[in-house]
């Protein structure tokens, strides 16, 4: 039985106390950092004038409105039983990381809109990055698609082929002999630098991305699993051999699943070689996708989409790897003390 | 309890017969050749328990594992039921002396281990249910290896074991990691399932009073690389009593052929 059963079970006890006093006080602080930001935003004048400023002003008053109706509004929603507040503990946990960013985006405000301290255009506004959101989203979402059918088509490909390889590399002597020669050449040498012959040699350079991004992802998923399957506990073997196991079971059932963890490695891996490849490929050849946006951004000196763009890969390339925990934490639950992301 | 709901569906004798016939072994130690068995010659018959005893690293688990097929010998011949052995078979189940459950799978897909790998575990998944029973471990079904004390996990083995209705049980110092108390109570309950299933067991374990416990044969082996030096039949009744003074005669007489009297 788990802490949260407990609590499920004594709803009486804690669930219909009101938030003391510390967390209201918490909360207030927070919003009014927020709303303060919101005043230097609108009253104070801009330098120049930026079609957002009101609309950022507006979006900043608003965090700062949900902070100070946070603590009745959710204690509203679940009225005295259930689990006290889990959503209200999660948010006054986060706090702090709302003061820091209030006063962190009013600094920029005035070191940019309001003194322009910090030399432009290559420091742009904050209100500069709402500006394209609002105005050029349709094109961000374009290139964003773009990018993840790109990612994934090669990632997808790449970890397969890997997978498949490390196992028969691990499993069979032959294949071993044949292939392990060839990883340890091509392995270390970086997919990027394939770059001008898979231009060259691919029909487009769409299929020479998804060529590339398969290497720079395949390459650790293959030599990951490998090692997994060849540390694999030989007991293991002896164990399913005496009940009666085929070699298709022991592959399958036996060396597979053992080498799980480390091929999760090697999946973890080539995700951070296949973004880097995804961006190199898409700012060098391909007409579409977050790099292009990038490098055609910083063409037009348009550092406001820049910095919109390089935020929206953040939030995809880290939400792409904490989707790739989420299911190694599902496959891998069986496991202890596993990092948690 | 499945190993006699099983045993009423194999009609014939459940014990097997091992003959084990001048059998030599050697492990090659980096070129080295490394004698570990020497004109080992052994007869158990069905429904026997025979405790195999000698000093540490003789050879006994490495017979174990002849018998069980995971390695030819590299002289000799070893029969079960009068046919040679070529390979590992699950009427013939090893228990190690780790449980060596798979941590991926739980408790009852590792006692499904068996069934599954022999293509059973759709007609005959009921046994899985059956085995747990057997154990004590009706409850943890769902548990995860790693959830486990040592003694549960062992039983978990067992049942893993015992789940394909063996008629050899190879039990590999199947105690030898566990807390003494435990250890008690898990030869009991070893010694009453061989009683109730019939099936013929070889235990190797390096605890004399074990062996007099459980067995009703213990082999002595010598020193490296291993020879029988003695066949002692332990003609008690079961349930048999650890201060039975015939065993305690049993005890010092074994410790004489081991060369460690003088502690007695």
């Amino acid at each position: 039985m788990s802490v949260n059963d407990a609590a499920a079970v004594l709803p009486a006890a804690e669930g219909g106390a009101l938030p003391p006093l510390r967390v209201w006080l918490r909360f207030t602080t927070a919003a009014s950092l927020w709303f303060a930001a919101a005043a230097v935003t609108t009253l104070w004048p801009d330098l120049d004038d930026w079609e957002r400023t009101g609309a950022f002003a507006s979006l900043l008053a608003a965090v700062g409105g949900l902070l100070l109706l946070a603590v009745p509004l959710l204690a509203l929603l679940r009225p005295g039983g259930g689990r006290p507040g889990t959503a209200l503990d999660r948010l006054n946990d986060s706090i702090p990381w709302l003061v820091v960013l209030a006063a962190g985006l009013t600094a920029w405000q005035i070191l940019t809109a309001k003194l322009g301290i910090l030399p432009r255009p290559f420091f742009a506004p904050p209100q500069a990055l709402l500006e394209v959101y609002l105005d050029d989203w349709p094109r961000l979402l374009d290139c964003l698609a773009a990018s993840l059918g790109l990612l994934v088509s090669g990632y997808a490909i790449g970890s397969a082929i890997g997978i498949v390889t490390g196992v028969a590399i691990g499993w069979s002597r032959t294949v071993g002999y044949w292939v392990h020669p060839v990883l340890r050449l091509i392995g270390p040498l970086p997919a990027t630098a394939w770059l001008p012959i898979a231009f060259f040699a691919f029909p487009s350079s769409w299929s020479a991305s998804v060529f590339l991004i398969a290497l720079a992802a395949g390459v650790p998923a293959t030599i990951l699993t490998w090692s997994g399957v060849a540390s694999v506990n030989s007991a293991y073997y002896d164990i399913a051999r005496t009940l009666g196991a085929s070699p298709r079971f022991l592959v399958l059932k036996v060396a597979v699943p053992a080498a799980m963890p480390h091929v999760f490695v090697g999946l973890f891996m080539g995700l951070g070689s296949a973004f880097a490849v995804l961006v190199v490929a898409e700012m060098l050849g391909v007409k579409s996708g977050i790099g292009w946006y990038l490098q055609w951004a910083q063409g037009w000196a348009a550092y406001g989409n820049m910095y919109a763009a390089l935020l929206v890969m953040a939030l995809v390339c880290s939400g792409l790897v904490t989707l790739l925990f989420r299911v190694r934490d599902r496959l891998l639950a069986w496991q202890k003390g596993m990092l948690k992301w | 309890m499945v190993a006699m709901e099983l045993a009423s569906t194999t009609p014939g004798a459940v014990g097997m017969t091992i003959d084990v016939q001048g059998v030599d072994h050697r492990f090659d130690l980096d070129g080295a050749p490394l004698p570990v068995l020497e004109g080992v010659d052994l007869r158990v018959e069905p429904g026997e328990m025979v405790a195999l005893l000698g000093p540490s690293g003789c050879g006994k688990s490495t017979l174990l594992r002849l018998i069980a097929g995971l390695e030819p010998p590299s002289r000799g011949r070893i029969l079960a039921d009068g046919t040679p052995i070529r390979g590992p078979e699950p009427s013939r189940v090893v228990v190690f002396q780790d449980p060596t459950l798979y941590p991926w799978r739980t408790v009852r897909g590792n006692v499904a281990l068996g069934l599954e790998a022999q293509g059973l575990l759709r007609t005959q998944g009921h046994r899985i249910d059956a085995a747990l029973a057997l154990v004590g471990l009706t409850g943890f079904a769902n548990a995860y290896p790693h959830q486990l004390s040592g003694g549960m996990a062992q039983r978990a083995a067992l049942a893993r074991a015992l789940v394909n209705d063996p008629r050899l049980l190879i039990l590999d110092e199947p105690l030898g990691k566990l807390d003494s108390l435990t250890r008690l109570t898990m030869q009991s309950e070893l010694v009453s399932l061989w009683q109730r299933a019939g099936f013929t067991g070889l235990l190797v374990t390096h605890d004399i009073e074990e062996a007099l416990f459980m067995a009703t044969r213990v082999i002595v082996f010598s020193p490296r690389p291993a020879r029988v030096t003695a066949d002692l039949p332990i003609d008690r009744p079961y349930p048999r009593h650890r201060g039975d003074p015939v065993l305690t005669e049993l005890r010092h007489h074994i410790l004489e052929l081991l060369g460690l009297a003088e502690t007695w």
